[in-house]
């Protein structure tokens, strides 16, 4: 009796150890992805046309007049980082919650189409309405919320089932393309490299009154995202766990659901769909922190990394400037198809 | 399924085949008399304006016919193949493939004529094909159909930005991609035609002659080793006959999806899943499906057009829905 009571204080002792060590290796992930951030930023500030010292860049930045560079940091390369910044964050995060929620990591945004109703609705109304961008955004919003639903409901009946959602997103993306492409073929020929370029995701022309409504967005998205990351980690366990543990399990999901879709909505109509940042963030910052901690807050910072050196490769690699979709585009593949093979011998996906 | 009503079903879509190409032939953004329709077909050198309509409507509606039979019968191919209710070359991410081949094709071999296409667009779309289903087979279960639709979404993901990579610097390029993306048999000249018709009957005879042992395979592999069949074998005819058929056909036309996925569903759905009358009976659904969405298009979109490959898509992905939500999941 009394071994046994012994042994069972040790396994709850070493239970709790480890979630110490856990939560310990969760707070040194998450300060140095702050700090790579951080460093990413400084160096998108710094390097173009003409290289500035970091003094340099701090003294523009804080509003001292300075021949050339407070012009070229302020006004071009300081809404490129910012933003750079929070639609990373927003891809990064909004992505870790469709693949936590559907228990799959295949399943990001980009790949189920809730993206593709926002690309539409853009595309529509930029080439075929020539609409200013205020409406675009609001515009494509609700399109991303409602194809977000619609798919979601689509896949209801019976019990839910992540897999059934994920054919269904995907059957609806490929509606959704072919609408893309017909708008594309109906535009003038002058207008279609400009919304080709927006379609792979760029961060090119944006503008300092852009940064101001994505960054309460993203802010007040990430927050409630974060607020919710608790009832996710119990979604992730699956549907009738989570009913039994008393999650409102509907609600909950369709909560995130919104919540995600607008961060992502909102980031796509600034920059477009920067591919595979949603897909590639959550995994990776899965991987860094180990199982059994919520991921949300360091895939956000992940996404931001991967948007910023991908933009900083994109700008000064090539002859060529790409804008930063291929690059993470190009990059995520192989990780993409490593991952696919991954998983399919684990026998993880279905 | 008895001889009779097979000879029937054969003869009603025949019938129902005839009237769209008349269909196609009459009518478009200009619509003509019957008197123009013949007067072009007695008399070649009718060079009226309604003539000339109709003779350019002609090879449209061959290749129509023709390349609406190989995807469908190619669609077919694949889900007997691979045993799964969703392959499709659409979803297989094949169209893509074939894309990033002749996209670079043109930018790096200086390719371009149709003849070349065809055969960059063949081997973007066979090792497309390989790729993604060695992917989607890969560990416990074989290939279902979740894993294959996710391996096929994410690599033509990451193959299309291969594709803008090489477009987004070349602007004529990208000019003549977007008319190719869309999926349209508009393109089809007589010239193109000749190219590749024989290879696209010879697909399709392909597929029918290899329709009994497919037949048995459905059975399960062991039981039609049993039974004689050389499985392997049979299994690489059939995928090349597939590829072959929609990697002409994407050549030609651009990416046309959801023709190869739905028609054998229907057909099956509605009439029987004897692969030696699915097979036939999906290449007259697909010329009919193809042949009308292409009328529909030129209606709908008149005086422009809609392209054939957004309406199937329209059309197709519904279906898709349907067979995700009549799994029920379990079987997804």
């Amino acid at each position: 009796m009394y071994n046994q009571m012994k042994k069972h204080t040790i396994i709850n002792a070493e239970f709790i150890s480890g979630f110490l060590l856990r939560k310990k290796r969760w707070y040194h992930i998450t300060i140095l992805l702050g700090l790579i951030v951080l460093l990413l930023s400084l160096s998108m500030l710094m390097l173009g046309n003409t290289i500035y010292s970091p003094v340099t860049v701090l003294l523009a930045l804080s509003g001292k007049n300075i021949q050339g560079a407070s012009f070229a940091i302020g006004v071009l390369r300081l809404p490129r980082t910012l933003i750079g910044i929070l639609a990373g964050f927003a891809f990064g995060i909004a992505g870790n919650t469709f693949q936590t929620m559907l228990r799959n990591p295949l399943a990001s945004p980009d790949v189920i189409g809730v993206t593709s109703g926002t690309s539409l609705a853009a595309v529509f109304c930029m080439l075929s309405l020539g609409m200013s961008n205020g409406i675009v955004s609001i515009l494509s919003v609700l399109a991303g919320v409602f194809v977000a639903l619609f798919i979601y409901l689509l896949s209801r009946g019976g019990s839910f089932s992540g897999g059934r959602l994920i054919l269904i997103g995907i059957g609806v993306q490929s509606m959704i393309s072919a609408a893309i492409s017909y708008f594309l073929l109906q535009a003038s020929q002058y207008d279609v490299p400009g919304a080709m370029r927006w379609l792979s995701g760029s961060l090119n022309g944006v503008i300092l009154e852009d940064v101001l409504p994505l960054g309460v967005v993203v802010v007040l998205g990430s927050t409630g995202i974060l607020l919710l990351s608790r009832g996710l980690q119990i979604l992730e366990l699956g549907e009738i766990t989570a009913i039994t543990l008393g999650v409102p399990v509907h609600i909950i999901r369709i909560t995130l659901i919104v919540l995600s879709v607008l961060l992502l909505a909102f980031s796509t109509t600034v920059t477009g769909p920067i591919a595979f940042v949603a897909f590639l963030s959550g995994p990776i910052s899965n991987r860094l922190v180990g199982k059994g901690i919520s991921a949300t807050l360091p895939s956000g910072l992940m996404g931001s990394i991967l948007v910023l050196s991908s933009d900083l490769i994109g700008q000064f690699t090539f002859d060529t400037r790409f804008p930063v979709g291929v690059i993470t585009g190009i990059l995520g593949a192989p990780y993409l198809l490593y991952l696919l093979i991954k998983m399919n011998k684990k026998g993880g996906v279905a | 399924m008895n001889r009779r009503k097979a000879l029937a079903l054969f003869s009603g879509s025949l019938l129902l085949l005839f009237i769209i190409i008349l269909l196609s032939l009459f009518y478009g953004a200009k619509s003509v008399s019957v008197n123009n329709v013949l007067g072009a077909f007695a008399n070649a050198n009718d060079l009226s304006f309604e003539a000339l309509v109709v003779k350019e409507r002609i090879p449209r509606t061959i290749f129509g016919i023709l390349a609406g039979a190989a995807l469908g019968v190619s669609g077919t191919m694949m889900q007997a193949i691979t045993r799964n209710p969703i392959a499709d070359p659409g979803i297989l991410g094949v169209n893509t493939g074939a894309a990033l081949f002749v996209v670079s094709g043109i930018t790096f071999f200086n390719i371009n004529t149709a003849n070349e296409y065809i055969w960059f667009a063949i081997a973007g779309a066979a090792l497309t094909t390989i790729f993604v289903y060695s992917i989607g087979s890969m560990g416990v279960g074989g290939a279902t159909p979740i894993k294959l639709a996710l391996a096929g979404a994410a690599v033509s993901a990451a193959l299309s930005s291969l594709v803008s990579a090489v477009i987004l610097p070349r602007t004529e390029v990208m000019n003549s991609f977007r008319f190719w993306q869309v999926g349209s048999i508009g393109a089809a000249t007589w010239d193109n035609l000749s190219q590749t018709a024989p290879l696209l009957l010879f697909g399709l005879a392909l597929s029918i002659l290899l329709s009994p042992s497919l037949n048995v395979m459905a059975l399960g592999d062991e039981m039609a080793s049993g039974l004689g069949v050389r499985t392997g074998f049979i299994r690489m005819c059939g995928a090349a006959a597939s590829v072959l058929l929609c990697g002409v056909t994407t050549a030609v036309a651009g990416p046309i999806g959801f023709v190869g996925l739905m028609v054998p569903h229907i057909i099956r759905l509605l009439f029987t899943s004897d692969l030696r009358i699915l097979i036939p009976l999906s290449a007259m659904g697909g010329a009919i499906l193809l042949t009308l969405a292409d009328v529909a298009g030129r209606l709908l979109g008149s005086p422009g057009e809609l392209e054939a490959g957004v309406i199937t898509a329209f059309l197709g992905a519904p279906i898709l829905i349907f067979v995700a939500r009549k799994t029920k999941g379990r079987g997804v």
